[in-house]
């Protein structure tokens, strides 16, 4: 087994970081390159397109796939399973579930206003998945703690639940309103402004710099929780704190850019293989790394089909997908070798 | 130092009759002795040791640890003194050997330095050093039982401040072959003669009789018999609780009684 120490991993993604950023503003449905100079109108157009549309839509995929990745990271940790994915409280269905009530009766109620720049789609996401994840955890909770297998089951039925008012609204909702829904679910970064980047830096960056407090935590659950009591963690306690934590920072990103499959769930084992499961680097590591993908991610989706575009959770999805059945693959490998 | 008072502990399932799991229990454990718990198969040997531990609440009767409810001791606090070792370990994250013992240092503030040292010290005293770059998931059952004999034994390797120290085991030696129990019967003796009590569940009655200060023999819940290991080792006793006819000799070297069967 080859490891790379986490320090010399966090240094070669510090360096990756704004190279991939860099990528970003370059590559899009045209190259636009630094320093080249053209006709005047030529060049004005092209900074207010990096400007304007690929710097936030760049900047906004990095705190996303970060905080994706992050989260995947501590629901693997608290789960004890490498296999687990912030999906599996019941934050992304009920973010779809919400997103569709929105988009089919929203309209009706409340006209397409917006608040502080997030549509209320956006806000019918969060609150769907805010709601998801309080009854999911509700039903895993009982006098002596709450049990992680009960979640697990009760997460999937929650999903399911879910799923059938999505199904539901998609019935009832009309051509345009049906393409609004298949559109949101697939993830998209078009709609990033500043002011919503501004609003996902605040709240996603603050919920980052957060999640390191728990990697001692995380690090002794990872042998049982009992074990981790016995080392002397308040297991009970950490438990409540990271779930409330991981679907406030899931429903945030979700409500945001829609549903991005696989970042959550491929990157933490990516950086896991290189550097070890010990959470003090996984957190860091994981969040450049996932800044980064979904930062490259995006810019593919933007390039793959110019002049059009690519939803970017089918990217995430392709990419996401084989290597996710490799993984089982060699999960499984390794249960039977026992 | 830990003292259990007329343990009352039962399984309620439904509406059915209560399962009494431990009846009317007391058990004494004095600063740095060994004491070794005994009986057949659901004599409630481990649900002894989680109350012993805190692991479970019994219905009636209390637990102290150093002079105080163990119920009211933080978590946090509670595992500066009290290392616990359950019969089986889930974990499937492939952290190194010397990261796992390593989280055996998670309570301590003692410096990077010197939690090296005790991993280390930890590692070599259940033979376990060449392992210490290894995957812990790639590990053989009886590696994995000492790596993770090492992860409790360094969480209570020093004594830092004037709190009794005691470390409890389900059954270490389950999957260890027979140079390895030796070698964890004298590690508990080394332990236990620096200061740090020890209870532990067993099997093997000889390897018990070779490092226990005190035996308790468990069956159906009930305490049989507690003392030294020559005064519980009885014939009759034995056969009563095991349903096993021994016949008992004495060892020659250590003069500790040995039990053919």
């Amino acid at each position: 087994m080859t490891r790379i120490p986490p320090k010399k991993l966090l240094l070669i993604l510090l360096v990756m970081l704004p190279l991939s950023l860099a990528v970003g503003l370059v590559v899009g449905p045209e190259i636009i390159l630094p320093f080249v100079s053209g006709a005047e109108s030529q060049t004005f157009s092209n900074q207010l397109i990096v400007e304007q549309i690929r710097l936030p839509r760049t900047l906004m995929a990095a705190i996303i796939g970060a905080t994706l990745a992050v989260s995947g990271v501590m629901m693997q940790g608290l789960f004890r399973n490498p296999l687990a994915d912030p999906s599996l409280i019941g934050v992304s269905s009920g973010a779809s579930a919400g997103a569709s009530f929105m988009i089919v009766m929203g309209a009706g109620l409340f006209g397409m206003h917006e608040l502080l720049g997030v549509s209320f789609v956006a806000l019918g996401a969060f609150i769907g998945a805010a709601l998801a994840t309080w009854l999911v955890y509700r039903l895993a909770a009982t006098a002596s703690g709450t049990s992680v297998a009960t979640m697990l089951l009760a997460g999937i039925a929650i999903s399911a639940l879910a799923g059938a008012l999505n199904s539901f609204f998609s019935f009832i909702a009309d051509n345009h309103m049906l393409r609004q829904i298949s559109l949101w679910q697939m993830g998209s970064l078009s709609s990033a402004s500043w002011n919503r980047v501004a609003l996902a830096f605040v709240l996603l960056g603050g919920l980052l710099c957060w999640f390191p407090r728990y990697s001692r935590a995380l690090n002794a659950l990872l042998l049982g929780e009992s074990e981790a009591r016995h080392l002397g963690i308040d297991v009970d306690s950490v438990k409540v704190q990271i779930i409330i934590l991981v679907a406030l920072a899931v429903g945030v990103a979700v409500a945001l850019t829609g549903t991005i499959a696989f970042v959550g769930l491929v990157t933490p084992h990516m950086v896991r293989l290189i550097i070890g499961p010990d959470h003090r680097g996984l957190i860091p590591c994981a969040a450049l790394a996932g800044a980064i993908l979904l930062v490259l991610a995006d810019a593919c989706s933007r390039y793959v089909l110019a002049p059009g575009e690519l939803p970017i959770g089918v990217v995430t999805a392709v990419l996401g997908a084989p290597f996710f059945l490799s993984l089982l693959r060699r999960q499984r490998n390794v249960v039977e070798g026992v | 130092m830990l003292s259990l008072q007329h343990i009352q502990l039962s399984y309620q399932s439904g509406k059915q009759e209560p399962v009494p799991i431990l009846q009317d229990v007391s058990l004494e454990v004095g600063a740095g002795q060994v004491v070794v718990v005994l009986g057949p198969n659901g004599a409630g040997k481990s649900s002894l040791l989680k109350v012993a531990s805190g692991e479970i609440v019994p219905q009636s009767g209390e637990v102290r640890f150093n002079n105080r409810l163990l119920s009211a001791c933080p978590p946090a606090e509670k595992a500066l003194h009290m290392a616990v070792l359950p019969q089986q370990s889930l974990l499937n994250f492939p952290f190194t050997v010397e990261e796992v013992v390593m989280l055996g240092r998670t309570p301590h503030n003692t410096g990077l330095i010197v939690d090296r040292d005790i991993v280390t010290q930890a590692l070599r005293s259940t033979d376990s050093e060449y392992l210490r770059q290894q995957a812990y998931t790639s590990l053989s059952g009886g590696e994995k039982q000492r790596v993770q004999l090492a992860r409790v034994l360094a969480q209570v390797w020093q004594s830092e401040d004037d709190g009794d120290r005691v470390v409890i085991l389900d059954e270490p030696t389950s999957a260890l072959d027979y140079a390895h129990q030796q070698m964890v019967g004298r590690l508990l003796r080394e332990h236990s003669s620096r200061g740090c009590a020890v209870v532990t569940a067993m099997h093997d009655l000889n390897l018990a009789a070779q490092c226990a200060d005190q035996l308790v023999l468990m069956c159906c819940g009930q305490l049989r018999a507690f003392g030294s290991p020559d005064e519980v080792l009885q014939e009759d006793l034995l056969q009563d609780v095991f349903q096993v006819a021994f016949h008992r000799v004495t060892h020659p070297e250590t003069g500790r009684p040995w039990l053919l069967c």
